[in-house]
């Protein structure tokens, strides 16, 4: 029995295995929906919202809704991308994201999608909020400016015996990433190195290391964000 | 007498999805959670230290650092400002020597602000070590700092005689009021508890209790309005080991109070419709959630349960049918309105912070530890007690054609009879400020719903309560016109939404403190006309948050706008169309400040 549901994307015929989340499924039909807080190959939370599709005309998460027969996406709308563009907006105006003088700049996925969605000055005013670096951990540093809430550390660093390393303190505007003291503490170099890998912009960066690609040959400097999936 | 921490452990097996139990207790025993019991319940519970964190910074009542000896939280919703709230505040700074968010240097007594406690109806009010105190004036606060001075226990500390009804019980001993204004089934006396168990689930099958309760029509009352039977069909029909049906009585929404009247006067009729429901969708244990503002019922309800278990209402083979075993619990929550979502609800109650889940897979397929539930308002559930006994189509007659039955409404704000009214659906606004005693010719506005639902005026008192045309969970907050209603109401809501947010959506983590940003700066006479477009604008991308409250956050700003645009234009310059935003003195200052320099504008 065939486990294949078909589906629209913008009109488009798409089809995929069932159970697939709206975004990976829109990969594999060469369609590319923009994503920050999602990591492929970890549980998906729904956490920065630039996924966002209309599924049945109510706005969805495509990174955490999976492809349903029949299912009619609308996904490329001037209306759809002024909201994923208000989102990245916001998410540069509540922290403090200097990229010139960022260790990321070129490798961040944030500034990426700002390049792609032509982002210039957002319409929300800059809260320029008081943050602190937190340089506690041997192995990695952790810029609380840089920080966009994603989730992706939490979800994806464990520790050998599934516990959790990061987590989230507070919430609401108060919310922040907190490491374990303990456990962030004995960090394998693997699992630092994963870490800093798995943080979408600068807030996760390595100790005693930096610039070993230089600017103007990082991820994105050369290529737009996206532009992998498109093409095929 | 105090317990030791191994103790309050060892109390809930060990279990890690009962660390908000663990917790509840460390706070109120000890008033505060010391990082090194932090640390032990990690090791005890074999989780990381972060994880305790996690969860035990999210609640508003739990504290890493001392409230005090006696913990004063003071509500703050638009109400209790409205009833005189200020006066009572400033007594309470002046008399103790302290702000609010401090404790007393000698560690006596703590000050908090605290989201709406569900007394709407008797404001101003405050929870003090969990106790409720009701109707305050400036008198009344020095009296309990007296009492206080005095070394008086709490429960030492009324001075009114206690409420009306059950409130005097000997477990529960509160001055809170019932206020009930109108009855109608849920509220009628006329309810031999026990009866649809004995009576009549014997004779029917779970599929026949479902379909009776499709036939009755009846609709969530939590506030969504989804179809019960149906919700109850698709739990029923879920695969799962096991099955859960939790009540929600986590009442956060602010002006809404009736739950609290129902678990106070009719709490065996909710039990009852939570056994019903358990054998309707095939489930054996029951979790009614509570919010901590109610903690003050807790003893009274246990005893409940344990009086239904002893009738053989709850527990094995109830009713006498074989092999239906059912039994429930009380879960208290810790202060935070996102936890009235229904799978933030399921996260608190396993331990986490209130986080909501993503939609789908939905609660009826993988809900409390993975496994079908139902989680249904506490209202909803008092209802099918009745639609059971009665039949379907008798509680279809009630309502109107989209919306049968009847409804709680809780009433506060300018009228002179605040309370729980139970009317028909279909009730219109008009007919409910009469019925409360609002003076008509005074009355600007009424909030429907609560923060997340709409401000409308005196054009639109002719709707009707309905799911078809107002909406509503069952709050109504009456406003005259002696009110600044962009201050005392719109800022107040969007200031809620601010505090409450879970944080996790970049949308509902900031956007509602970007609007009371824009709010403020137009109540300052510093707004233009493009201010209110970009309120309209801004609050439209809110509707991609991930649950209600993100997606309503907005509503008050944006409904306020629709329906009292003027209140905006009046406030805005007109004879600017363009603001930079900038103010050069201020940076001049404040640049000045950190250089050390003095400023020289001229
Ligand atoms: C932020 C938020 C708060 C909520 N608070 C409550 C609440 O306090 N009580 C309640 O019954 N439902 C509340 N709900 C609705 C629940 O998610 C859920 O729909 C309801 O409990 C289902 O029960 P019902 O079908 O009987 O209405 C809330 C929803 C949201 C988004
Ligand atoms: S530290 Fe990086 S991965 Fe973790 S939440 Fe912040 S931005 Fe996301
Ligand atoms: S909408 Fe707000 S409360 Fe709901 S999940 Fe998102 S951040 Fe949390
Ligand atoms: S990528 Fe889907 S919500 Fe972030």
């Amino acid at each position: 029995m065939s486990t294949l549901v078909k589906f629209k994307i913008d009109g488009v015929e798409c089809m995929a295995e069932r159970g697939t989340y709206i975004v990976e499924a829109a990969r594999e039909n060469g369609i590319y929906i923009p994503t920050l807080c999602n990591i492929r190959g970890v549980k998906p939370r729904g956490s920065c919202r630039i996924c966002t599709v209309l599924v049945n005309s109510r706005p969805m998460s495509a990174c955490t809704t999976p492809v349903t027969d029949g299912m009619e996406i609308i996904n490329d709308t001037p209306e759809i991308n002024d909201t994923r563009k208000s989102i990245i907006e916001v998410l540069f105006v509540e922290g403090n994201h200097f990229c010139p003088s960022c260790e990321k700049s070129g490798n961040c996925e944030l500034q990426a999608l700002a390049y792609r969605f032509q982002m210039m000055v957002p319409r929300f005013p800059y809260i320029f909020p008081n943050k602190t670096v937190d340089a506690s951990n041997p192995k990695i540093i952790k810029d609380h400016n840089r920080c966009i809430l994603c989730k992706r550390c939490i979800r994806a660093i464990k520790t050998d015996d599934g516990k959790n390393v990061f987590a989230f303190k507070k919430r609401g505007m108060k919310l922040e990433i907190i490491i374990d003291p303990e456990l962030g503490d004995n960090f394998t170099d693997e699992l630092a190195q994963k870490a800093v890998e798995i943080c979408p912009v600068g807030a996760i960066l390595p100790r005693e290391k930096g610039y070993q690609i230089p600017i103007g040959k990082r991820k994105y400097d050369q290529v737009v964000i996206g532009s992998d999936i498109e093409k095929k | 007498m105090a317990t030791n921490v191994q103790d309050i452990i060892t109390k809930y097996n060990k279990d890690k999805t009962r660390l908000m139990d663990v917790l509840i207790d460390v706070q109120s025993e000890h008033g505060y959670i010391p990082k090194d019991i932090t640390k032990e319940i990690a090791r005890e519970l074999d989780i990381s230290h972060v994880d305790v964190e996690q969860t035990m910074s999210f609640y508003h009542f739990f504290s890493e650092t001392p409230t005090g000896k006696y913990a004063i939280f003071l509500n703050d919703s638009a109400v209790a400002n409205m009833m005189g709230r200020q006066k009572v505040k400033e007594t309470f700074e002046r008399e103790t020597g302290i702000k609010f968010g401090n404790v007393t240097p000698d560690g006596a007594i703590g000050l908090f602000d605290t989201s709406c406690i569900g007394m709407n109806d008797q404001e101003p009010a405050a929870l003090i070590n969990g106790r409720v105190f009701t109707n305050l004036t400036p008198f009344r606060v020095k009296e309990i700092l007296r009492d206080i001075k005095d070394g008086k226990a709490v429960e030492e500390m009324y001075s009114a005689a206690f409420g009306d009804g059950e409130n005097r019980n000997e477990l529960i001993k509160s001055v809170v009021q019932n206020n009930i204004r109108k009855k109608g089934p849920i509220l009628s006396e006329d309810y031999t508890p026990g009866i649809v168990i004995w009576k009549k689930l014997p004779e029917m099958t779970p599929e026949q209790v479902i379909d009776e309760v499709k036939k009755s029509n009846i609709r969530g009352r939590g506030g969504a309005g989804f179809p019960t039977g149906l919700k109850w069909e698709f739990c029923r029909k879920a695969a799962g080991e096991k099955k859960y049906i939790f009540c929600n009585a986590d009442e956060g929404e602010p002006g809404t109070f009736k739950d609290r009247v129902i678990l106070t006067e009719r709490p065996k009729l909710l039990f009852e419709g939570m056994v019903i429901a358990g054998y309707a969708v095939g489930a054996t244990e029951g979790i009614v959630y509570v919010r901590h503002e109610y903690t003050y019922l807790k003893n009274y309800l246990e005893n409940l349960l344990q009086g239904a278990r002893d009738r053989n209402l709850l527990g094995k083979n109830i009713g006498g049918i074989e092999g239906f075993d059912f039994d429930i619990r009380l879960q208290f929550g810790a202060g935070a309105y996102v936890c009235g979502e229904e799978s933030a609800l399921i996260e608190s109650s396993e331990g986490k912070r209130g986080e909501p889940r993503d939609r789908p897979p939905f609660p009826v397929e993988k809900g409390y530890l993975g496994m079908p539930t139902v989680v249904n308002n506490v209202e909803t559930l008092c209802s099918v007690v009745k639609v059971l006994l009665n039949g379907g189509e008798w509680y279809a007659k009630f309502g109107t054609k989209d919306s049968s039955g009847t409804k709680l409404m809780s009433i506060s704000g300018d009228c002179k009879y605040p309370g729980v009214y139970e009317v028909e659906w279909g009730f219109s606004v008009k007919d409910i400020l009469e019925m409360a005693g609002a003076d008509e010719d005074r009355v600007q506005a009424v909030q429907v719903g609560g923060p997340s639902g709409s401000l409308i005026g005196p054009d639109e008192f002719s709707r009707t309560l309905c799911f078809a045309d107002l909406a509503t969970g069952g709050s109504l907050i009456i406003i005259d016109n002696s009110r600044d209603l962009l201050t005392d109401i719109v800022l107040n809501f969007t200031e809620f939404f601010v505090e409450e947010s879970c944080g996790s959506c970049s949308t509902c983590r900031n956007i509602p403190n970007m609007m009371k940003l824009k709010l403020e700066k137009i109540l300052d006479a510093r707004g233009i006309a493009q201010d209110i477009t970009d309120l309209e604008e801004w609050g439209k991308v809110l509707k991609v948050s991930r649950c209600g409250l993100g997606q309503t956050a907005g509503n008050p700003i944006l409904t306020s706008i629709k329906n009292f645009r003027h209140l905006y234009e009046e406030k805005i310059q007109k004879d600017k169309d363009y603001d930079t935003e900038f103010d050069m003195a201020a940076a001049v200052k404040a640049s000045c400040e950190a250089a050390g320099r003095i400023p020289n504008l001229n």
